[in-house]
């Protein structure tokens, strides 16, 4: 046969059209992902029987209810549980992400010591017989010397039966320095307590609030319980409820607020006075309150009358006059107004004198301990163990004064000042510190001016975390005794943060113990068994969990069953008895606050000439930078404007970045008096011009791979500034300088 | 085949509510068995089913607004029922358009990545698997059983938690019902978002929460005609069935590829 170029043509037109007319391509396509895709690796999940374990998670203070879709024995989904009191059915990306903690690499899967130096990595694995015999001998030892003083603990809370046993563990053991991480409850918890005389918590009715206004408060960047926070922003959006941010730069909250006012970083206080001013002057305060049950009210509205006009305001805080006369008005005519402080998250205790000018307001339109306003909630007292018996040794250790000087002459009033802390080692003035405990909490990551406090943590000869994961301070211990994770273990979860009636949680194991790791709990009770005396006589419980469930009485049933006891039949006492105070009544003028001096901003860190721009940290709630790091999953969420690849961005004003010649993107070296690192820039119109902003919850150098050696921690450019008189630190930013790198 | 009790599900999001806390990705990204890796900060490449953006209304300080706006897949009906712009372009009937439910589903086990869908799509609610996706040690143990991780290869998406669909149905079926009930099937980021911006359910039924929020129009394809409501990309003539609320005219604005001088409002009508 002859093949020509025609039938040659025709040959491949007509096996073209007949192949693509045959099956074929189609097989050929579905096969192709068959063969691309039948890879043994790729996991299979098994499948089993679904149930749900209802909870709490502990992630953060907000206290939040949560439930376990588990099949068979694996958890593999958290979600919000309906029809609690704190979150109804909602959770943020932090505790979504919980099951990344309970199953990440990040677990400390057995108790570590410490091999070769101290913070390289190197560890052992001992048992838990040997681990806590090692513990119950330095404090043995230490306690036979009689320096049973020298021993610290750094506890992520106060309240609970688990933080109680820490004190209670102290206390037999002849130790003054628990110390709780800072807050701005530190500030709220002593504003009470010296304007009411009371020892409680700030609790705040938002539910029942239709005028916010907040001092740069971070109501949707998770100040407060989070997950509340939000549902009452919403339900302001539905009822017509205002909000009011202030505060230098655009945060979330402020977009979402009905109205943003910038404002002067550092002058918040000064602003609150200035409102207090207008509503004092045109008589808009609450006259029955003042009249009947306040105290100190003439000499403070002379006070304020004096020094806060309008005007004088207005120059301090850069806020125009006709919006703070506009401001105070609207506050003290809206039915429910409600003044709030604390920045961001509410990271940093803050200046005292901003938290009790702010908490004055609320007193002016009469809002204390009433419907829609502040309660003071006194803890639930629920724990109620037989007194301790101390001996001598123990007696004299407690005698001693607190390391960190809270309760001292100087700062009588605080009851932690663990800002202090590193200065006070580092010193060497009072006495060193020979063993710390660290449970719930990572102060080497979380404390400002990261250099000294790795300084202090050097010169504590025995450091023990309690951490279920591998965080800054479990890598720089001496011996790592890992806790179980949340869903592994019972503990109550006392009030969440802000709450304005006592609610009572519980976090019960979802799953087994996946490790060898045992409750801090249970740890304790062991310890003091080991050491014997009056220590194993103040721990006769057999373990944790019969502690609890002793100390629950019951209350038990109905905890185990629910998920959570709440008080729904709580109310505030009358007015009458509501103050504690010498006068019975509301001070607006305690004398320990000298509240009536000038206000002074915030003496922040830094020249003007070397530094001409301001730094600010700034909380997100997509970055948790508590105790715990971001798991993978929220971290994925962080914005490309935040973090990419391994810098962080810095937000300027482009007006400020252009003054500077700094480009988008542009890598640049921002220096403070306390560190300096590289950044890139972010324009931002949302930021007052002369200021940058550097995200928390960033630079972690522990955790995994996922978290670990990305951005920075702004702790390592910011130190903390003593409040002059809580102790507490203060400090809300530091002067910086930018430099194209 | 038209079905008879077709269902419409759709999605309205109240971005007035929006706190862009990043909930709902997460969510999201633990529902249905979403792979990570160390470098999350490539958007492009960084699976997220349900992305949160922010917007900004581009004005100094201190008139500078932000907004935030979740964008799931959006489930588009096309100009006629499943003409969605990634269905029509499939070559392997991998991703293809219930018309019992109005969902867009994404059949892995089909798809050999020529990436076709994600080139039509005009939201980038689509996204491929460059890597296979590593759980590291011990991790695999919280991955759901109703959700097939994905390979190497393939194209995923948003599938409005067709699982939870089909769970909520067995359940029914089960019980000797053959409805479901609305709060029945929810998907996993309405059921986190913490502050309520998220409704999710049947645009076919006029009594249920989105059709009463946002008032779709049957004659246009469902266009909203509440004035605060839009879709993205409205004038492309896909059809979303995710719906967006926003008092702020700005937002609403950017939802669509205005020019900068263009007249606020103006009709657009898609020829199609």
């Amino acid at each position: 046969m002859k093949i020509d170029r025609r039938s040659f043509l025709s040959f491949l037109l007509g096996g073209a059209a007949g192949t693509a007319l045959s099956p074929l391509p189609w097989k050929l396509t579905d096969d192709s992902s068959i063969w691309t895709q039948m890879w043994p690796w790729t996991p299979v999940p098994e499948d089993g029987e679904a149930s749900y374990v209802n909870s709490s998670c502990t992630l953060c203070p907000g206290g939040c209810g949560i439930t376990v879709r588990k099949i068979d024995d694996r958890a593999v989904k958290i979600e919000g549980m309906k029809r609690h009191p704190v979150n109804n059915g909602g959770l943020c990306s932090l505790g979504l992400s919980g099951l990344q903690l309970l199953y990440g690499p990040t677990r400390v899967k057995t108790p570590l010591k410490r091999v070769g130096k101290r913070g390289r990595g190197r560890w052992e694995k001992i048992s838990w017989k040997d681990a806590v015999s090692e513990v119950a001998k330095t404090l043995g030892d230490l306690r036979e010397k009689g320096q049973s003083h020298t021993v610290g603990f750094i506890s992520g809370s106060d309240r609970g039966t688990v933080p109680r046993l820490f004190e209670r563990f102290l206390t037999v053991y002849g130790s003054p320095n628990l110390i709780r991480t800072p807050s701005i409850i530190d500030s709220y918890e002593l504003a009470l307590h010296l304007m009411q005389g009371a020892q409680a918590l700030p609790g705040f009715d938002f539910e029942n609030a239709n005028f916010i206004l907040s001092f740069g408060s971070g109501i949707v960047d998770g100040w407060g319980s989070p997950v509340r926070m939000f549902r009452a922003n919403s339900a302001w959006r539905d009822t017509g409820g205002k909000v009011i941010q202030i505060e230098p730069r655009l945060s979330n909250t402020a977009a979402k607020s009905d109205k943003w006012i910038p404002i002067n970083p550092g002058t918040e206080a000064a602003l609150a006075l200035g409102i207090a001013h207008i509503i004092i002057k045109e008589s808009l305060y609450d006259a029955e309150f003042i009249n009947n049950y306040s105290e100190g009210f003439e000499d403070w509205k002379a006070f304020v009358l004096g020094e806060y006009g309008p005007d004088s305001v207005a120059t301090i805080t850069g806020i125009d006059s006709t919006t703070i006369i506009a401001l105070a008005r609207s506050f003290a005519r809206a039915s429910k107004p409600l003044a709030i402080c604390g920045r961001g998250q509410g990271t940093t205790p803050g200046s005292l004198n901003e938290c009790t000018a702010v908490h004055a307001l609320n007193a002016l339109v009469g809002n204390i301990n009433k419907k829609g306003g502040v309660f003071a909630v006194a803890e639930p007292d629920y724990i109620n163990w037989p007194e301790v018996e101390m001996d001598a040794t123990a007696a004299a250790g407690m005698q001693k004064n607190r390391l960190d000087g809270a309760g001292s002459k100087k700062y009588p009033f605080s009851r932690y000042l663990l800002n202090r802390l590193p200065q006070a080692i580092n010193s060497g003035k009072k006495y060193p510190l020979k063993a710390l405990f660290v449970a719930g909490a990572n102060p080497l990551y979380t404390m400002s001016d990261s250099k000294a406090v790795k300084k202090a943590f050097d010169k504590v000869p025995f450091i023990v975390s309690f951490s279920s994961y591998m965080d800054e301070t479990a890598q720089n211990a001496d011996l790592i005794l890992p806790n179980h994770n949340y869903l592994e273990r019972y503990e109550d979860i006392p009030t969440p943060a802000g709450m304005p009636q006592p609610v009572i949680g519980l976090s019960r194991p979802v799953v087994e113990p996946q490790f060898n790791t045992k409750h801090v709990g249970d740890v304790i009770i062991l310890l003091a068994k080991a050491m014997g005396g009056t220590l194993s006589d103040a721990f006769a419980w057999d373990s944790y969990d019969a502690c609890l469930k002793e100390t629950m009485g019951y209350k038990w049933q109905v905890i185990i069953e629910k998920g959570f006891w709440s008080y729904p039949d709580f109310v505030a006492g009358p007015r009458e008895e509501s103050f504690d105070t010498v006068s019975g009544k509301f001070e607006f003028a305690p004398k320990e606050t000298g509240s009536l001096k000038p206000f002074k901003p915030v003496k922040i860190e830094g020249d003007k000439t070397n530094y001409p721009l301001l730094l600010m940290p700034y909380d997100s709630i997509r970055l948790a930078n508590g105790a715990m790091g971001d798991p993978p999953f929220v971290m994925k969420s962080v914005d490309d404007t935040v973090l990419k690849g391994t810098d962080v961005f810095i937000e300027i004003n482009p007006k400020t970045a252009g003054e500077h010649g700094l480009r988008e993107g542009q890598l640049a070296m921002l220096s403070t008096p306390v560190g300096q690192a590289k950044v890139k820039v972010h324009l931002f119109d949302g930021i007052m011009p002369g200021l940058v902003a550097l995200p928390r919850g960033l630079g972690h150098t522990a955790y995994d791979e996922y978290l670990a050696g990305k951005g920075i921690n702004v702790n390592e450019l910011i130190g903390p500034v003593e409040d002059p008189v809580s102790g507490l630190d203060a400090a809300w930013g530091v002067r910086a300088k930018l430099a194209k790198a | 085949m038209k079905h008879k009790n077709a269902k419409k599900y759709g999605m309205v999001i109240d971005l007035d509510k929006c706190t862009g806390c990043g909930s709902c990705m997460v969510a999201c990204m633990a529902e249905n068995n979403v792979p990570f890796r160390k470098d999350e900060s490539n958007k492009v490449l960084s699976i997220t089913w349900l992305r949160v953006y922010q917007l900004t209304n581009g004005k100094p300080f201190p008139n500078t607004d932000i907004c935030y706006l979740p964008r799931p897949c959006m489930h588009c009906e096309g100009q006629h029922e499943g003409h969605s712009p990634c269905v029509s372009v499939c070559p392997a009937v991998a991703t293809d358009y219930n018309t019992e439910t109005g969902i867009v589903s994404q059949i892995y086990t089909r798809c050999f990545g020529c990436r076709y869908c994600m080139a039509s799509c005009p939201y980038h609610a689509r996204y491929f698997n460059w890597w296979d996706p590593v759980w590291p040690d011990g991790m695999e143990k919280y991955l759901s059983p109703n959700v097939s991780p994905r390979m190497r290869g393939v194209v995923e998406k948003c599938s409005f938690c067709f699982h939870r669909y089909q769970l909520a149905k067995e359940k029914a079926f089960k019980e000797g019902r053959r409805e479901i009930k609305e709060d029945e099937y929810q998907t996993a980021c309405t059921q986190a978002c913490p502050a309520g911006a998220i409704t999710f359910g049947d645009l076919n039924n006029p009594n249920h929460a989105v059709s009463r929020m946002v008032k779709p129009d049957p004659k246009h394809h469902g266009r909203p005609t509440n004035p605060n409501a839009f879709r993205l990309l409205e004038r492309l003539g896909t059809n979303p069935k995710v719906y967006y609320l926003s008092s702020r005219e700005w937002v609403r604005r950017a939802g669509d590829n205005y020019l900068e001088n263009e007249a606020k409002y103006k009709k657009t009508v898609h020829q199609g």
